[in-house]
């Protein structure tokens, strides 16, 4: 490797290439600057990362493992793994970045952390890094996934969060991230926006790309530890693609490895409004502030969009995603509803671990090529459990004998 | 000459009045405009809709959803402006977010919008860098104004380096958060209208967000050539429609 492909993605201006920068009003332009200078200045000092390594042992409960799922690899052949941030606290990969962005905003002197969630994952997350760190908390949710995740809503609650019930539009993740846009702009000096993906306006992305490389980093060390071989495949789903990014990142110049991001297919790839496949069927557009693969009608609005999983309910999608898409390094498909409810049964009831359902799509996904690659290694970023989703699940899908 | 430069040439305090475009109804664009020019207003910001307005408050995002529903879109309120310039002389501005242009064509959305007369566009963001870079040209091209906003936040090295490539007037935004009317303005807004007059800019400035009455426009316009209102005008739009906008504006002048 002759350069370094984290110095060189994002530029200075936060671009991938063609994708990301900042297209936000000025009003939010000097804070993310500020931002932005304070994540070069302060989470690369030794005590940030010392901080945030101890955090990450004790606190978090990281390395999370690597786990080999026999039942599975022998039903439908190849050799399936599963990285394992359903064990890592609160449930799913969304700490990682959650306490890097807090231990920032404590750093800063930030006083509250505003965040939008879509699952709830996120919401958990950042109310939990901000109950650590002793700052108030604001979480913004769609209504619709307030009452589809309601465990989650609680947990928020119980952590000292507040939560905030969004009422516009479709009622989901992108109106929640319009809303939390909002109340950060009402004190941008005091707040910080703890963005729940790898989207936004740059630094996000690099920012919570960086502090999700943790996954990659472990899992690489952890697979060749287990193996002494790289994975044929890695998969992961992607609806920001916060999970993926972070287990995608440490295996970009391994071309022995086929990365593999899986979107949401929800109902119907042929509806607008039936799916969530920003990057097999979106084009390049505009989307809270950033530029990158969005579904979109020919006006530049963003079109409504569907996923079983709240997570992954999203019309745009990170913007180093959709460079990596361009640059041909990721293979990005898709798995519907059913599939993804599926494999949530098959993974339960074969390997005792409940997914969450976004997780589930990259399950599904890697049955598919286990059984198309019988021979070949495939490593799955199991980004989350699923008890979040069971009420749902179960109302609407029963419980298969 | 740019009517915008013409209009910052007069010996005046200048008002300027935002509306979203297509609302209350579809259709009431052309006559707001109308209206406002007979009520004496000095300029005018045509608010093209979107449905993620970052920089604006819940007053203009609710009658933006509102035009949305209505059917608006770039295509709908260029046939809509066709003809403005045969009953209206003042300067027109579209103020409107990036994606629906760029995705209109950032060229094609610029020709049409010299064709029909319009003077400029805020596009609050659209990064100045990348103006500068990709857009400058095409702006020069078909004789509009780009105009830039600052905030209280904007370094006073960025302010410097925006009036150098402003061409008309440069937006000041009066607080740090997004817009809406208030009643008046305090102590740190007075200290930073006085910091950036005291810059001595080349470009004037026009103070927007926060403008709602006569007391605050007067605050606004103390060093500043004018003053924008666009929450509490939409708000009268709500209330009371094309209807009465004389008497909201006779209670500002």
């Amino acid at each position: 490797m002759s350069e370094n492909y984290f110095k060189k993605y994002p530029n200075k201006e936060g671009f991938f290439n063609e994708y990301g920068g900042a297209f936000i009003p000025p009003q939010l332009e000097e804070e993310m600057k500020k931002i932005n200078d304070a994540y070069f200045s302060i989470s690369k000092s030794h005590k940030f990362i010392s901080e945030l390594r101890d955090i990450r042992k004790h606190f978090q409960g990281r390395p999370t493992p690597v786990y080999h799922c026999h039942r599975l690899s022998q039903k439908y052949g190849g050799q399936i793994y599963l990285k394992r941030e359903d064990l890592n606290h609160t449930g799913a990969h969304k700490l990682n970045h959650c306490m890097g962005e807090a231990l920032l905003a404590k750093h800063l002197g930030k006083k509250k952390l505003i965040a939008e969630t879509g699952a709830g994952q996120h919401g958990v997350a950042l109310a939990t890094a901000a109950a650590y760190f002793g700052l108030e908390c604001e979480i913004h949710m769609g209504e619709v996934d307030i009452a589809k995740e309601y465990p989650n809503v609680l947990r928020m609650k119980i952590l000292g969060a507040t939560v905030v019930p969004v009422t516009h539009g479709l009622k989901t993740l992108k109106e929640a991230v319009d809303s939390a846009f909002g109340a950060y702009l009402q004190d941008p000096i005091n707040t910080i926006y703890c963005i729940g993906s790898v989207v936004g306006p740059h630094p996000f992305p690099m920012m919570v790309r960086d502090f999700q490389r943790v996954v990659g980093i472990e899992a690489k060390d952890q697979f060749f530890d287990m193996t002494g071989e790289l994975p044929d495949n890695v998969v992961a789903c992607v609806g920001g693609g916060s999970n993926a990014m972070g287990i995608f990142s440490a295996f970009l110049e391994d071309e022995e490895c086929k990365l593999y991001g899986i979107e949401p297919g929800g109902k119907s790839l042929e509806t607008i409004g039936e799916h969530a496949a920003t990057m097999t069927l979106g084009s390049p557009g505009i989307i809270h502030g950033f530029k990158c693969y969005t579904l979109q009608d020919e006006n530049g609005e963003p079109a409504p969009v569907h996923s079983i999983a709240s997570g992954l309910d999203y019309p745009g999608v990170g913007p180093e995603h959709s460079m990596l898409k361009d640059l041909e390094k990721v293979t990005y498909d898709c798995i519907s509803d059913k599939e993804c409810i599926d494999a949530f049964f098959e993974l339960s009831r074969m390997e005792g671990i409940i997914p969450a359902l976004e997780s589930a799509h990259a399950v599904a996904y890697a049955l598919k090529l286990a059984k198309e690659n019988p021979k070949q290694s495939i490593l799955v970023n199991l980004s989350g459990r699923g008890d979040k989703d069971l009420d749902y699940v179960v109302e609407n899908y029963g419980i298969p004998k | 000459m740019n009517r915008i430069n013409q209009k910052l040439q007069e010996d005046k305090k200048l008002l300027s009045i935002y509306f979203t475009a297509g609302y209350p109804n579809l259709n009431d664009t052309v006559t707001v405009i109308e209206n406002l020019e007979k009520s004496g207003v000095d300029m005018i910001e045509i608010g093209l809709p979107f449905s993620d307005p970052l920089a604006d408050g819940p007053t203009i995002q609710a009658s933006s959803t509102a035009s949305l529903d209505n059917g608006m879109t770039s295509e709908v309120l260029f046939n809509q402006l066709k003809d403005i310039r045969k009953t209206v002389s003042i300067p027109l501005i579209i103020m409107g977010y990036f994606n629906p242009m760029m995705q209109y064509g950032v060229e094609a959305f610029c020709k049409k919008c010299a064709e029909i007369g319009i003077d400029g566009l805020i596009i609050p963001d659209l990064p100045v860098q990348d103006y500068n870079e990709n857009y400058k040209a095409i702006f020069e091209k078909y004789g509009l104004i780009n105009v830039f906003l600052i905030t209280p936040q904007t370094s006073e090295e960025r302010i410097r380096f925006i009036d150098s490539i402003s061409n008309g007037f440069i937006y000041m935004v009066s607080s740090a958060s997004v817009t809406g009317a208030q009643n008046s303005f305090g102590s740190t807004q007075s200290d930073y209208f006085n910091r950036i007059a005291a810059m001595n800019l080349k470009a004037p400035q026009i103070v927007g967000f926060g403008i709602s009455n006569a007391e605050t426009f007067q605050q606004a316009t103390v060093s500043a050539k004018g003053a924008i209102i666009g929450s509490a005008f939409v708000k009268h739009l709500t209330e009371h429609g094309v209807d009465k906008i004389d008497k909201f504006i006779s209670l500002i002048k």
